[in-house]
């Protein structure tokens, strides 16, 4: 994702020299914000309340108690079952994706706490394949969950995925079936189940867990949907309204139960924690 | 009756229609001509084996959804008797791209649910093409809740180029009745036999898959994304993409039965007749209610726990990853 277009800054004063990187434009107001005030404010811009993509870290950071993060399972990897290959091979593809992202894969499982409660917390990163689920997601989800069962402590996961993972074909599509039926064991053993959805989340994750929360909370305009926007255009060919399949509209059609402002999420998760369990 | 050919199917049906020509020609009178039709019919047969033994993944994709193929409604009348259809999601609408009812398997009460293609446009349009909205996904779990309720097996077939992509669709939670459907199948305490009878296309043809066996037929696909889509997502080439494009993202998908019983994903091909399973729908009911009887007599002696269990453990197995340090 581009944090910082380059070309003519909309609004700002064309004879300063803006350092490279300092600053980003506001994806949704198209204001010019200060790095530093953008990152203080959790990534949140303060002119509009646009919530920018964050990593899966910052949102632990965010999310879970100061040094209380305790990671599983960071050494899977994908076996590439389909070997395979389009322009280049998949496993050089992933290795990519490690560089730049600096994870291992799509998503970071661990143990943690928030404001003292103990949780287990699944968080997926779009800048890691577009946070696609194939069997390391699937497997890592599937543990994590087992754990919190097997520990009776309250699961929580934070989805922003284009959905399964096209590279590793039916296997992507059957970590599905894998990470609902893990939930479903967690509803039959009473244990909490938080699911929050962040921009974006697409298809496979939607169609399995992250839609299967207890309590499913939405971030501000989050695009959160089935099939890709896209996709319904060319297959209805109309124009889709601007708030289609955002967090607002999702709530507006009884899909989820919250909207909650990032700074206000740690808060809320608390309090649910504390009330439920 | 056959009425569509595939373009792999072309050289068989020109084979064919000489022989029908010969036939009638003869009108079974002239010796000469029988041998030769005889001789015609055994070199079709030789053609058909080797074509249909030899399908690419494309191919096999385009059989999958051959407008001649049998469709849920073909094998529910075939393979089950005193079929009563149920309707509707007690929510918002019947959707005709799943059907769903109680039936009679050899004198076993079953719950029978699938995908429904339609034949003809009118008919396709009617069952959206077998595309189910979230009412669809409702509707065959309701029946899958009888099931558990009078304790009888489910059956369900699959077929269907995926789920809905559209504004109701979504409006209406298309993701969440997936999801629900995969959550509530992997803990519904009956037996589920499931069978990929054409396209099982990605989500949509999973939220009637999660099942104790899982077969499909010969020239049946299951996969993650189509071709189509698959080919659009790597070679762009806006929207320029012709049959070479696909038959390469076929082949990287590995989607056919074959694929998925090497992959273990699978427990069976169910083998069609030679030509397709449009070719000989009696045999191809046969080929099915045979498998499904076995798998019964298999499932049936199972307590609900154990069955749960066991399905779990199915789908824990279904992983590609391993520790990397
Ligand atoms: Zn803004």
């Amino acid at each position: 994702m581009a944090w910082f277009k380059k070309g003519k800054p909309v609004k700002a004063d064309k004879k300063v020299k803006i350092p490279e990187g300092s600053w980003v434009k506001c994806n949704n107001c198209k204001e010019i914000i200060y790095r530093q005030e953008l990152d203080k404010n959790v990534k949140v811009c303060p002119k509009c309340n646009y919530h920018f993509r964050i990593s899966a870290m910052e949102r632990l950071a965010l999310l879970v108690d100061d040094q209380s993060f305790h990671e599983l399972d960071v050494d899977l990897v994908s076996n590439d079952p389909l070997k395979f290959k389009d322009k280049k091979p998949y496993k050089e593809r992933l290795e990519e994706n490690r560089e730049k992202s600096g994870l291992r894969e799509a998503s970071v499982s661990g143990e943690a706490t928030i404001h003292g409660h103990q949780v287990v917390v699944v968080v997926l990163d779009f800048s890691f394949m577009g946070g696609s689920m194939g069997s390391v997601v699937g497997e890592k989800i599937l543990r994590a969950a087992e754990l919190a069962l097997e520990t009776k402590k309250p699961f929580i996961t934070v989805a922003s995925s284009g959905g399964a993972r096209m590279q590793e074909g039916i296997f992507s599509l059957m970590q599905m079936a894998r990470v609902s039926a893990v939930i479903a064991k967690l509803r039959d053993n009473g244990i909490l189940y938080i699911s929050i959805l962040a921009d974006p989340t697409f298809g496979g994750v939607t169609a399995s867990f992250a839609m299967l929360g207890d309590i499913i909370i939405g971030e501000p305009r989050s695009l959160v949907g089935f099939a890709g926007p896209r996709v319904i255009e060319q297959t209805i060919k109309k124009q889709l309204p601007e708030d289609f399949q955002r967090s607002e509209f999702l709530l507006d059609h009884g899909l989820i139960d919250k909207i909650v402002d990032r700074k206000e999420l740690k808060k809320t998760v608390a309090q649910l924690i504390e009330l439920l369990t | 009756m056959i009425k569509y050919f595939l373009d792999f199917e072309k050289p068989i049906e020109e084979l064919e229609s000489k022989i029908e020509e010969l036939k009638r020609l003869s009108n079974g009178k002239d010796i000469n001509i029988s041998e030769e039709v005889v001789k015609l019919e055994k070199k079709a047969k030789a053609l058909r084996s080797e074509i249909f033994s030899n399908l690419s993944p494309w191919q096999k994709t385009l059989l999958a959804r051959h407008p001649d193929r049998p469709y849920t409604i073909d094998y529910i009348h075939r393979i089950t008797s005193d079929f009563i259809e149920l309707h509707g999601d007690r929510r918002f609408a019947d959707d005709k791209a799943i059907v769903g009812g109680v039936a009679k398997l050899k004198n076993v009460p079953v719950i029978i649910v699938g995908h429904q293609k339609g034949r003809g446009t009118k008919e396709r349009i009617i069952r959206n093409f077998g595309q189910p909205h979230p009412e669809g996904y409702r509707k065959a779990l309701r029946i899958m809740k009888l099931a558990e309720k009078f304790n009888v097996p489910v059956i369900t077939l699959i077929d269907t180029p995926g789920a809905y992509p559209g504004v109701g669709a979504e409006e209406r939670g298309q993701a969440e009745a997936i999801a629900v459907n995969l959550m509530q199948m992997s803990r519904l305490r009956v037996p589920i036999i499931s069978i990929v009878i054409g396209e099982g296309g990605s989500g949509g043809a999973l939220a009637l898959g999660i099942s104790d066996r899982l077969f499909m037929l010969e020239h049946s696909v299951y996969s993650v994304i189509s071709p189509e889509g698959c080919a659009a997502i790597l070679w762009k080439k806006d929207g320029n993409l012709d049959a070479k494009d696909f038959s390469k993202a076929a082949d990287t998908l590995k989607l056919t039965a074959q694929d998925l019983l090497k992959f273990h994903i699978i427990d069976d091909v169910i083998p069609e007749p030679l030509g397709g399973a449009h070719r000989d729908i009696e045999k191809t009911s046969k080929n099915i209610s045979a498998r499904i009887l076995e798998s019964l007599r298999d499932l049936e002696t199972k307590s609900a726990d154990t069955l749960i269990d066991e399905r779990y453990e199915r789908l824990k197995r279904i992983s590609s990853c391993s520790e990397h340090s």
